[in-house]
Formats: C-alpha cells, sequence, structure tokens
C-alpha cells in the first residue's frame, strides 16, 4: 500500500539517507531497525509528510504524495518524547484529531472513551498531561495517535523511556492493537527484542541504505553482514584472513566455516559464531582458551574466554580454567556492502 | 564466585550507541527517584518552604529598602484629609480615564505591530535579522527628549513626511498635523514598547518544541490550526506578560505626554508631576501616587491569577531548530513586508537624529523652505571644547564611561537579585502567590513621588553616585525576574536529576543542564536591565552629581537652552548614545557563553 | 547573594559618610540651568581652601520642594536659584538662616525683596516673547509690538507658549498677563488668544525646539515665550558666526515678565561661615561678571560690566511686567487652574 521509492536527505551537508525503497503491504508491521543517528526517525517525518526528501518518491496506493502536506495525509505518527499538548488534558489531547476532522462533539467523546478504554486509561481522562507518569503519558499518546483511525501508523521509538516490566507490557498491548485494527504500521527502534516482538518484517538500515529485509527468524538466520550480525548481537564476529588451505584464521584461533563464497587466500572475511552452537571438549572448529568471566543467564551460563570470544554454555565452569570449545557450525558472513 | 562485568569488545561495540545518557533513560531513572520523593514529601514540605524564603530574601530586602520604605514615608508625610476632597477626587478620577484609555489603545497597537514582528523575528531567518531587532529596541533607551525630535524630524510640521507631501501635491500648509495629537501619543509608545513584546514573546516561540506542532499537523491540523490550536495557547502566557509590561508602562507614561502630547492630554504621572513639584500641593499628589499604585496593584495581581495558572513548562528546544529561512510565498510576502513596515517605522526617525547632527542646521534658517544642505562635523568636534569654560562642561568620553559602568553595575545587580527569585517562581508556593504582585510594583510607581521618598527617607545619602545604579536596578528588576522566569520555569526537573545521580555535584548539574536553557533568557534579561540604565528610566527620583555625568545628562543640558550649536551637539550626544547601544545590544547577544552549545 | 545588595548597601552608606579628608566641602544646590565657569569656582576655592559641590535638583519647583521636604536633614549648604514666583513659598517654609551680606548695599532695592535677608538676589532676566526676524520679514509682516496686538487676526496660530503648570517661563508670561489685565480680565484675554490659534506646549524644550521656527528645530511658529536673552544664546552658540541675531525680543508694556534669582543658606549647615563667604562671592563682581554668558541672565550687581553679545542683541524691556510674590504665592494654583480651564479644556 505504501511504496517508499530511492529516497534520499542529507543532515548539515553529510548524506543521511541514500536511497531507501520498500514496500508495505496491508496489514504488515514493519520494523526499521538501525543504530541511533542513522536516519530512522528523519524517514519517519519524510513519510509523515513532516521534511522533504532531496530525491524519491512515497506512493499510497499508486498515488504519489509528494504535493500533500502532513495534515492531509492521515498518516498517524507517534513520537519518541510523546509530544503531548501540555495545555491539554488527556481527553482534549486524544480529542485533538478527531476536532480536525470536524467531527460532532458527541461522537469525539464517545470515540475517545473508545480510545482511552483500548489502552486502560479510562480513569484519567481529565487530568493534565504534565501530571502524568512516563507510561501513562505513552499510552494517552497512543491513543491520540490512534483516535483519529489513521491509515498508516508509524511508531518512533515509542517504548524508549520505560523501566523493563512496563515496556514488556506495553508490548504485549501494542502487538494486539497493531493485528486488531489490522492498520500498516512502521515502527523504528534501536532495540531489538521490540523489533522481534512486533513486526513482520525487519528493514535492517545502514549507511542509509536498508542493507537487509526479512522476516525476524530470516534476519537473525541469515544476516547479510558483518555489521548485521554485530547489530543484532547474533554472536562473536571475528575478522579473519584465509589461508591457502581454506580455513580462516583469526584473532581468536584457526577456523573451518560453512562457506560457499569461494573467497581466494589471503581475502579478509568475517565470521560469525553463535555462542549457543558452543560445546565443550573436541571438535571440527576447535579453540583453546582460559576462562576469563562467567555469568549466569538463568538457562545458560554466559562465559567469556580470554581471547574475546564468548559462549553459552549448560553447565559452571571456573575462572582460570583452560577449556577446549567447539563449535557445532561457524558461520560465513557476506562483505559489508 | 565473584561475578565481574567487564565488557568484551562486542559488548562494547553494541553498546557504543548507548553512550550518551538519553532522555528516555534520564527519565526512567528519574521516575523511580520520583516515587522515592513522593514519599517523603510531607517532610520535604517544611524544608522547601524555608529553601524558598531564602531565595526570595535579596530581592525582598532589596525592594523593602529602596522601594517600600521611602515610598511609605512619603506617602504617610504627605497623604491627609486635605488629600479626599471632592475636587481633588475629581482630578484624580478624570486623569485616571484618561490615563487608562490611552494607555489600553497604546497597547492595543503596540501588540499588532509587536506580535507578528516576534513572529517573524522567532521563525525565520533573513539577513540582517540581529541588526533589525536591535533596532527595535533602540527607543526604549532614548531620552524623550531625542525620541521628540526624531518624531519631529519624521513627522513634525517641517518634517520629511510633510515637506514630502507638500511638495508632491503642492500644499501651501503642512498636510499632517501629528504633533500635539493624541495620535502622537500612542504612535510614540508603539515605538518604545514594541521590543517588549519581540523579546518576551519571541523568546517564548524559539523555545517551543517543533514537535508539538509537527504532532498537530500529524493528526490532521492545517498550519492555521495549528497555529490556533497549539501555537497560540503555548504562547498566550507570554503574550499576556508582555501586554501587560506594555500597559505599565504606557499608563505610567510621563516624557511622552510632556513632549509629545498637547498640553489638554494629562496622565496620573504628569499630574503627580505637576501638583507635586510645581503648585506644591503634595497631598493631591499623594493621592494620585496612591490610586497609581493600587491599579498597579490590580493589574498584578490579575496578572499573576491568569497568567501564572497558566504557565505551561514544556521542555524548551534550542533556537536554531525553529528557525528557517522563508521558502513558501505566502511566507516571503509576510517577511518583505513585515521587514519594511517595521524598518520605516524604527528606522527612518532614528536615522533622523544622527541626520541632524551632521546636517548645517541653522543656515537653513535664512532660508525658507528649502532643504538643509551641507554636512559639517562641527557638532561632533565642538562636543569636545568647553568653549565657555564651564564648571558643568560633560566631557562625552567621560559621559559615555559613566553610562556604560552604570549600566554594568544595573545589569550585575539585577540579575543577582532576579536569579533567585526566578527559581523560587518555577514551582509557585502561597508564598509565591503572595509575593508575586509586589514584583511589578516599582513599575507602576511614580517617580517623581519616589524621589520625594528618597529625599526624606535617605538624606544626604542620596547624593552618592551608587545611588543610580540603585535605582536603575529597581526598575530593571521587574523585567528581568519577567524574563528569566519563563525559562527557568521550563527546565524539566529529570534532566538534571539524571545528571546529578551521574555524579555531578549539585553545581555541576546545574551548570551542565539549567544553564544553556537560561542562558538566552539571562542575555535578553541583560540587555534589558542594561537599556533601561542607559535610558536613566525614572531619572527625577535623583539628584544629581555633575561629577559623574552621563550621556542623558549631557543631552538635556544642550537641550535647555538656544543656539544652533546646543541643539547640534545634542543631536550628536543621542547619535552616539544610538550607536554605543546598537553596539553592545549586538555584542551581548552575539556572546557565545560556555555551554550554550546550540542555545 | 542576599549578601552583595547588603555589601553595597553598605558600600554606599560608606561612601556618603566618609568625608574627604583633606579640605572642607560646601555643598550647593542648584537647579539644572545653573552654570559658571570653571575658573571663577577654582578662585574660590583656593582662596578659601574649601571643595565646592554642587547638586542638581530638577527645575526651580523640583529643587525648592525636596529642599522643603528635606528641611531636617538639609542636602546642601546653601541653595541656589528660588525665584520670586517661589519665593513667599520658600519663606513660609523656613528653611533659610538670615546672613546681611554687606555686598547687598550695592544691589538696587528693587531686587532685595526679603527684608529679612533669608533669601538674596543674585541675578534676574526677562521672559519675552522671541519673534523669527526672517520670517516677519520674508512675509511682510510688522512685529506686535505689544499684547493686545497678539490677538489680531493677522497673527492667528502665530505663538506657543508654554503651560504655566509644567514650565517656568509658561508661569512667568501667565504672570506677565495678569499683571497687564489684571484678575480676571486676564482670563478674557487668553480666551481671545486661543480664538486666534494659540498653541500650547508643555515644555520650553518643545516650544523652542520643535515649534519655534527660527531655532534648528524648524517649527511653524515664529513667536515663543523665551528668555530676553535668547537672542544673545542664538548668536553665541551659533555654529557659524553671526552678526546679526536671528531671533529677537518683544518688549512693548508688559510684554515681558521680570524674573529675579535668589539664593540663601540653608537652615542647619554646619559650614557657616564658608556659606557667608560664598554668599558674599556671588554677589560680588567676578562671579556676577560670569553669569550672562553661563546663564544668560543679567547680574544684580550693576558694578558688573555686560558681555559685548548681551549688549547688542540681548533686550531690556523698558516696562517689564511684575507681580508681588506674596500674591503669587496666593494664587498661583487659582491661577493655574483657572488658565487651564480657559485655554487648555
Amino acid at each position: 500500500m505504501l511504496e517508499v521509492e530511492n529516497i534520499h536527505k542529507s543532515y548539515e551537508g553529510a548524506p543521511l539517507l541514500q536511497g531507501i525503497s520498500f514496500t508495505i503491504h496491508p496489514g504488515e508491521t514493519i520494523c526499521l531497525l538501525g543504530a541511533s543517528g542513522s536516519g530512522k526517525s528523519t524517514l519517519l517525518r519524510i513519510i509523515a509528510g513532516l521534511e522533504e526528501p532531496e530525491m524519491g518518491e512515497i506512493r499510497w496506493k499508486g498515488e504519489n504524495l509528494v504535493g500533500t502536506p502532513a495534515h492531509q495525509r492521515n498518516f498517524g505518527l507517534m513520537f519518541q518524547d510523546y509530544a503531548l499538548f501540555p495545555h491539554l488534558s488527556v481527553a482534549a489531547n486524544v480529542a485533538f484529531g478527531l476536532k480536525m476532522q470536524s467531527i460532532p462533539g458527541s461522537e469525539i467523546r464517545h470515540r475517545v472513551a473508545e480510545s482511552l478504554d483500548q489502552v486502560n486509561l479510562s480513569s484519567l481522562s481529565g487530568r493534565r498531561v504534565t501530571d502524568l507518569s512516563g507510561g501513562e503519558q505513552q499510552r494517552v499518546a497512543l491513543a491520540r495517535t490512534l483516535a483519529p483511525r489513521p491509515r498508516l501508523l508509524m511508531f518512533d521509538e515509542p517504548l524508549g523511556a520505560l523501566d523493563r516490566t512496563l515496556r514488556e507490557q506495553l508490548m504485549a498491548e501494542l502487538r494486539l492493537i497493531l493485528h486488531d485494527s489490522g492498520v500498516p504500521a512502521i515502527y523504528v527502534t534501536h532495540d531489538q527484542e521490540e523489533a522481534f516482538a512486533l513486526a513482520d518484517k525487519i528493514l535492517l538500515i545502514h549507511d542509509g541504505k536498508i542493507t537487509q529485509q526479512g522476516t525476524p527468524a530470516e534476519v537473525t538466520g541469515h544476516p547479510a553482514s558483518a555489521w548485521a550480525a554485530r547489530f543484532l548481537g547474533l554472536g562473536n564476529v571475528l575478522d579473519g584472513i584465509v589461508r591457502p588451505d581454506g580455513r580462516v584464521e583469526t584473532a581468536a584461533g584457526v577456523l573451518d566455516p560453512a562457506c560457499g563464497h569461494g573467497h581466494a587466500a589471503g581475502q579478509s572475511v568475517s565470521l560469525l559464531i553463535r555462542p549457543g552452537s558452543a560445546r565443550l571438549g573436541e571438535g571440527q572448529d576447535c579453540l583453546v582458551s582460559r576462562v576469563k568471566d562467567v555469568v549466569f543467564q538463568k538457562e545458560y551460563y554466559r562465559v567469556t574466554l580470554e581471547n574475546g570470544v564468548y559462549i553459552h554454555l549448560p553447565m559452571e565452569v571456573t575462572v582460570g580454567q583452560d577449556v577446549r570449545v567447539s563449535f557445532a557450525e561457524v558461520e560465513c558472513l557476506p562483505e559489508d556492502k | 564466585m565473584t561475578i565481574r562485568f567487564r565488557k568484551t569488545k562486542n559488548q562494547r561495540v553494541s553498546e557504543s550507541a548507548n553512550q550518551r545518557i538519553s532522555e528516555p533513560q534520564s527519565r526512567q531513572i528519574a521516575e523511580s527517584l520520583h516515587r522515592r520523593i513522593a514519599e517523603s514529601l510531607n517532610r520535604r514540605i517544611a524544608d522547601s518552604l524555608n529553601r524558598r524564603i531564602f531565595l526570595w530574601l535579596p530581592a525582598s530586602l532589596f525592594l523593602g529598602f529602596l522601594f517600600f520604605y521611602p515610598l511609605a514615608r512619603i506617602l504617610g508625610l504627605s497623604l491627609n484629609v486635605e488629600s479626599f476632597t471632592e475636587g481633588n477626587i475629581r482630578i484624580a478620577f478624570s486623569t485616571l480615564r484618561f490615563t487608562f484609555y490611552q494607555a489600553f489603545l497604546s497597547t492595543l497597537l503596540t501588540l499588532l505591530l509587536g506580535l507578528p514582528a516576534a513572529y517573524l523575528f522567532a521563525r525565520f531567518e533573513f539577513r540582517g535579522k540581529s541588526l533589525l531587532r536591535t533596532l527595535t529596541a533602540i527607543p526604549f533607551m532614548l531620552p524623550t527628549v531625542v525620541v521628540a525630535a526624531g518624531f519631529n524630524a519624521l513627522l513634525g510640521p517641517r518634517g520629511w513626511l510633510n515637506l514630502a507631501l507638500m511638495r508632491w501635491f503642492r500644499l501651501e500648509d503642512p498636510p499632517l498635523l501629528l504633533v500635539g495629537t493624541l495620535g502622537a501619543i500612542l504612535m510614540a509608545h508603539v515605538f518604545y514598547n514594541t521590543t517588549i513584546v519581540i523579546r518576551l514573546v519571541g523568546n517564548a516561540q524559539t523555545h517551543l518544541d517543533p514537535r508539538l506542532e509537527q504532532a498537530a499537523r500529524c493528526l490532521g491540523a492545517s498550519p492555521r490550526r495549528v497555529f490556533w490550536n497549539v501555537t497560540l495557547p503555548l504562547v498566550r502566557p507570554s503574550i499576556l506578560a508582555a501586554a501587560l509590561l506594555v500597559f505599565l508602562f504606557d499608563f505610567t507614561s510621563f516624557g511622552v505626554i510632556l513632549l509629545l502630547g498637547g498640553s489638554q492630554f494629562t496622565t496620573l504621572e504628569v499630574e503627580i508631576y505637576i501638583q507635586a513639584l510645581h503648585l506644591l500641593n503634595l497631598p493631591l499628589a499623594a493621592l494620585l501616587s496612591l490610586i497609581q499604585l493600587l491599579c498597579t496593584l490590580a493589574f498584578s495581581i490579575i496578572y499573576s491569577r491568569v497568567v501564572v495558572r497558566n504557565v505551561v513548562s514544556a521542555a524548551p528546544r534550542p533556537a536554531q531548530v525553529n528557525l528557517r529561512r522563508a521558502k513558501k510565498f505566502p511566507e516571503r510576502i509576510f517577511k518583505a513586508g513585515m521587514t519594511v513596515l517595521l524598518v520605516t517605522f524604527f528606522v527612518f526617525p532614528l536615522i533622523a537624529i544622527p541626520m541632524r547632527s551632521v546636517s548645517r542646521l541653522e543656515a537653513a534658517r535664512a532660508e525658507r523652505g528649502e532643504v538643509q544642505s551641507g554636512l559639517t562635523a562641527a557638532y561632533y568636534q565642538e562636543l569636545f571644547i568647553n568653549r565657555q569654560g564651564s564648571i558643568f562642561y560633560i566631557p562625552p568620553i567621560r559621559a559615555v564611561v559613566n553610562s556604560l559602568a552604570y549600566a554594568g553595575l544595573t545589569v550585575v545587580l539585577s540579575l543577582a537579585l532576579a536569579f533567585p527569585v526566578a527559581m523560587a517562581l518555577k514551582r509557585p508556593g502561597s508564598l509565591e502567590r503572595f509575593l508575586d504582585p509586589f514584583l511589578m510594583l516599582p513599575l507602576g510607581a511614580s517617580a517623581v513621588t519616589l524621589g520625594l521618598g528618597f529625599i526624606i527617607s535617605f538624606g544626604r545619602m542620596l547624593t552618592s553616585p551608587l545611588m543610580v545604579p540603585l535605582a536603575h536596578t529597581l526598575i530593571a528588576l521587574p523585567f528581568v525576574i519577567r524574563t528569566l522566569q519563563p525559562a527557568l520555569a521550563s527546565i524539566p526537573d529529570r534532566l538534571r536529576q539524571a545528571a546529578t545521580v551521574l555524579g555531578a555535584s549539585p553545581l555541576r548539574a546545574w551548570f551542565a543542564v539549567d544553564w544553556p536553557i537560561v542562558a538566552r533568557a539571562t542575555l535578553s534579561g541583560a540587555v534589558f536591565a542594561f537599556t533601561v540604565s542607559l535610558g536613566e528610566f525614572g531619572a527625577t527620583m535623583l539628584v544629581s552629581r555633575p561629577e559623574f555625568p552621563t550621556i542623558p545628562m549631557a543631552i538635556y543640558r544642550f537641550l535647555s537652552q538656544p543656539g544652533g550649536l546646543n541643539y547640534g551637539q545634542a543631536m550628536a550626544m543621542a547619535t552616539i548614545l544610538m550607536f554605543l547601544t546598537i553596539l553592545s545590544i549586538l555584542l551581548i547577544e552575539r556572546l557565545r557563553l560556555p555551554g550554550t552549545g546550540e542555545f | 547573594m542576599k549578601h552583595f545588595s547588603a555589601f553595597v548597601f553598605c558600600l554606599s552608606l560608606g561612601l556618603a559618610a566618609c568625608a574627604p579628608q583633606g579640605p572642607e566641602t560646601l555643598t550647593i544646590m542648584t537647579h539644572d540651568s545653573f552654570a559658571i565657569s570653571e575658573g571663577v569656582i577654582a578662585s574660590f576655592e583656593q582662596a578659601n581652601d574649601v571643595d565646592i559641590i554642587f547638586l542638581r535638583g530638577g527645575d526651580a519647583g523640583e529643587m525648592l520642594n525636596k529642599a522643603i521636604l528635606s528641611r531636617d536633614a538639609p542636602l546642601a549648604d546653601i541653595l541656589y536659584g528660588v525665584d520670586n514666583t517661589f519665593l513667599s513659598r520658600a519663606l513660609e517654609a523656613s528653611i533659610f538662616e538670615p546672613y546681611q551680606s554687606p555686598l547687598l548695599a550695592n544691589i538696587p532695592g528693587e531686587f532685595q525683596l526679603d527684608p529679612a535677608y533669608r533669601l538674596l538676589p543674585v541675578d534676574y532676566g526677562d521672559v519675552c516673547i522671541n519673534y523669527d526676524k526672517a520670517w516677519f520679514a520674508a512675509h511682510s509682516l510688522p512685529v506686535p509690538a505689544s499684547l493686545e496686538d497678539l490677538l489680531e487676526p493677522a497673527y492667528n496660530g502665530l505663538l506657543v507658549v508654554e503651560n504655566p503648570s509644567t514650565s517656568s517661563p509658561g508661569l512667568a508670561f501667565l504672570l506677565a498677563t495678569i499683571a497687564h489685565f489684571g484678575d480676571p480680565g486676564y482670563l478674557d484675554y487668553w480666551q481671545a488668544l486661543r480664538t486666534n490659534g494659540l498653541v500650547v506646549v508643555d515644555g520650553w524644550e518643545t516650544a523652542y525646539y520643535t515649534n519655534f521656527s527660527a531655532s534648528s528645530g524648524q517649527g511653524s511658529q515664529p513667536m515663543v515665550v523665551s528668555y530676553g536673552s535668547s537672542p544673545a544664546a542664538e548668536v553665541i552658540y551659533a555654529e557659524q558666526p553671526l552678526s546679526e541675531a536671528p531671533t529677537a525680543s518683544i518688549i512693548g508694556p508688559d510684554t515681558c515678565f521680570r524674573q529675579i534669582e535668589f539664593a540663601g543658606i540653608l537652615a542647619g549647615t554646619s559650614n557657616r561661615s564658608l556659606a557667608e563667604k560664598f554668599i558674599d562671592f556671588i554677589l560680588d563682581v567676578q562671579f556676577q561678571e560670569d553669569m550672562p554668558l553661563q546663564m544668560f541672565v543679567y547680574p544684580v550687581n550693576p558694578n558688573a560690566g555686560l558681555p559685548a553679545e548681551f549688549v547688542q542683541f540681548a533686550q531690556i524691556p523698558a516696562q517689564a511686567a511684575t507681580v508681588s510674590p506674596d500674591e503669587i504665592t496666593a494664587n498661583r494654583e487659582k491661577w493655574i487652574q483657572a488658565w487651564i480651564d480657559v485655554v487648555v479644556k
């Protein structure tokens, strides 16, 4: 429904977005995942119509939105800082979009009540927004964005300010709301947990471009680059040089990746070693090192070795112990473009 | 087993993005802090009251000693049964009516010009912006005689406008007779006070969070509706504050009425002057002063009820975010139109003065109807010569130095006194609500009455040169407080709390968080205090020492005697004063205070 | 921060209280129009080993008011600049100590209005209507010669006067009309003046520098109430040397009002002997001869010579209007209020 094509935008002279293209289908929730400063918020603002791209098009159901000002696009945008109107009460905030649509007063009241109910805030409708806690403000912002029933929803890191429990709770609620409403949504975050929990499709942004698209499983299972692997925290990313015998020499040791890329000897390559694929004892790819640190993580122990690699083991080991670790699979990552 | 958490290279990489403490994280921390604080709230209320009393102390002592005490003494001395005769009361109320009327009209007109101008300066970036904004601030510090001279040069019977009209339409008599009319009074008030609106409202607009307007647009608000529903309500407290200040100034207007209005116009302040100092009728003067005070108090109370209640603390944004060049066509028209209007209204009267300071004026007296020709530097040269050997000759350099020194002292003193009060006003408690209205009183009290109060309260102490900056501070203080107050109120506590939690001492936290936001307001307040002092408001309060001459003193001196040289020198000094002010204001505004960054 | 204002307060107290070591000081309070040569004051200071401090307290009325209010703790030793319109008022307030200066023997009796020597005359001047010579020549109009002439239609809108409630020359001119036409006759005169296009402003600066056509302000009115010495000032303060004064005074019967200025020793002074010496000094020739070019007033001491410009360009009327100070004090408010009702309202 929404087509974003080849968006370019600079910030303070330096290029920020360098050719962003993707499509959103009806009912789909996509997540833009990238580091801070990668231009995610700017992209949202361009889609919303608050900023103009230097190059590229935005199309909704085939119609080019370039000339359409923001207030006519009917795209909801939920800001990172909520941007609640401090001079209005909770109910008035939520009603704002409805007022702009010139909906009669009685129906506004009805819809506001409905929205507040949806986010479990009905009791606070008369309060000033400045008196609310962070979680309450976030819900008001959500209700305000949903109330006018926009045809596209956009979220700019909305859960960033909340503590863990609240965040998980709201993530679950958000998931339900998004799926129930069937409205396509773009969710921007730098937190993969949120991304995996909410998105049907994940888009990784790096260096101003979308470097990988796919479902959460696809993206984590087959990271498209060393950067992606690092950013997603998939495991240890080691740089190494290819030896004449096909194995790769890294700082941690010599490993034999399952790689179909046919690298030439002497080429540099990045390897991904997932901590979960580690086993104590002899095996094909084997590293010998001393244990540096052990942290209990409920279902496993996270063990950091002196050579810098970290692994997950089902049993405890002692710090200072020499261990021999083998890996079920060592993946080879495509080059960062 | 010791659990030590040390970063691996990978962890370091993935955490680098989160290294700076972001707002969301700080809010997180602050929220838990909030909860803990709420638990001990009762215990803290008593502490906070003590702290607030401490904050109010310097300004209260200052005002008490320098304002309330002399005022009480002079009123106590002069107010008696004689004051309240029927005749007096009749005079009082008819004067009050006119005072109100002209102040109201003037304020309205000032807002009419000032609000679009504030919008222009707050939203758009264009060449010459700094200079134009500074020019609108110049009238504020010009002595009224100079403003009158400028207005006359532009609008007088033989001013440029009339001369031009007479030539184009071949008229015998000047068609526009503005001098001496109510129109002249109103125009002069607008001329003087527009800068207050531009500064107060402009400041507020510059620091509006642009995301609020963006959110409104995403919710379907067209630009006009954004303005009505979001921008205006958030800016309204500053508009009210500016309107009240302007009204107070117009209400207590003295020089403008005396010099530009005809004799049929008297306001309370002028009447007090006449009764106290010319007719020596102190009881009536005291009655009028009392009425003026009560009116000021009433306005002040209205202000605190209406504005303070509506102040919304929104986190301020750096100024640059809100500025842009005018792109769309309606914006360009607005920008061009406003610029032309401001230039016409402010530059032309002001230009007349430097021009007169270098024009050969007397030759034209023999040639009627001719425009002066011939430039001369004689007036400037004459400034440095004490032709008559007079003991009261004012060397211009000394006058400049003295004026600047007084102004500097006034700035320091007003800021020192205003800061604690503005901090106390951040979260107004019952103490603040009670004391707030009294802050505005110095602006509304009669300078003449206060001066007489000084005489009987301080005696010989009055002749010390330090009284001058103290008196100037008295007038400047309300301005500076009103300028600092919204900025201080808008600092979100959580940012400072976050800094504190990260190990910053309260002082460092204050410098890191509050100072950048407050710095701009401080500059604005400093500029106000500076111009108030240079323009010597309320100079009639004091007994002046000729050994410490100031520039306005020199100007008045020249204009009190006939002669072309005297007039020319007055214009020359006025020009020096103008340029001095322009330079100082531009310099203060360009100052990049350490740590302000984008602010 | 609270220490700061306390500090400043103490500092100002200290500064004021600290008497300068060395020579004694004598404080003279004057109005803003006071001026005298540095050399003249210096000679007194050297001769008597004293520092003279001047305080300026506004115009004549303001200054007197401040002196009266501070009577219990006088701000100065000598008050200079009480004029005859305020004389009785000043004497009523009992703020002066009598001093019969030996130099009074030289001063003509017409100036010695206080028989008790509390206020002594120092200078005099006339408030007259100045007219613009070039304007009258250009319009071929004869210059009015008397107060009655001003009522003629030919002079409609040509005269600007100051409001007597705010201006000292304005009051002086009003008193001149009262001296000439009597009370209440003067009100009819003013009514007629108003009908004849009289322009009224509040202050001398406005009248002279905005409305008067012959000043640098180049206004519309060729006649203004100013001082008899103003034409001389125009010559002296001309940027390019003038051989003829551009203005002159109308010196018909009662068209000018005689203003006499007085000085007195303030009661409670701690410098009585120095004050007496200073009073003698200002009545003596050196000071008296210096006054004309500094303050544009005439010396009361007939032994004092006049500067050439004064002789040439300033005019002394044959019959200057006078009103007794007691009458002025008694009726001032009434006259001014009646004037306001007739002319302004």
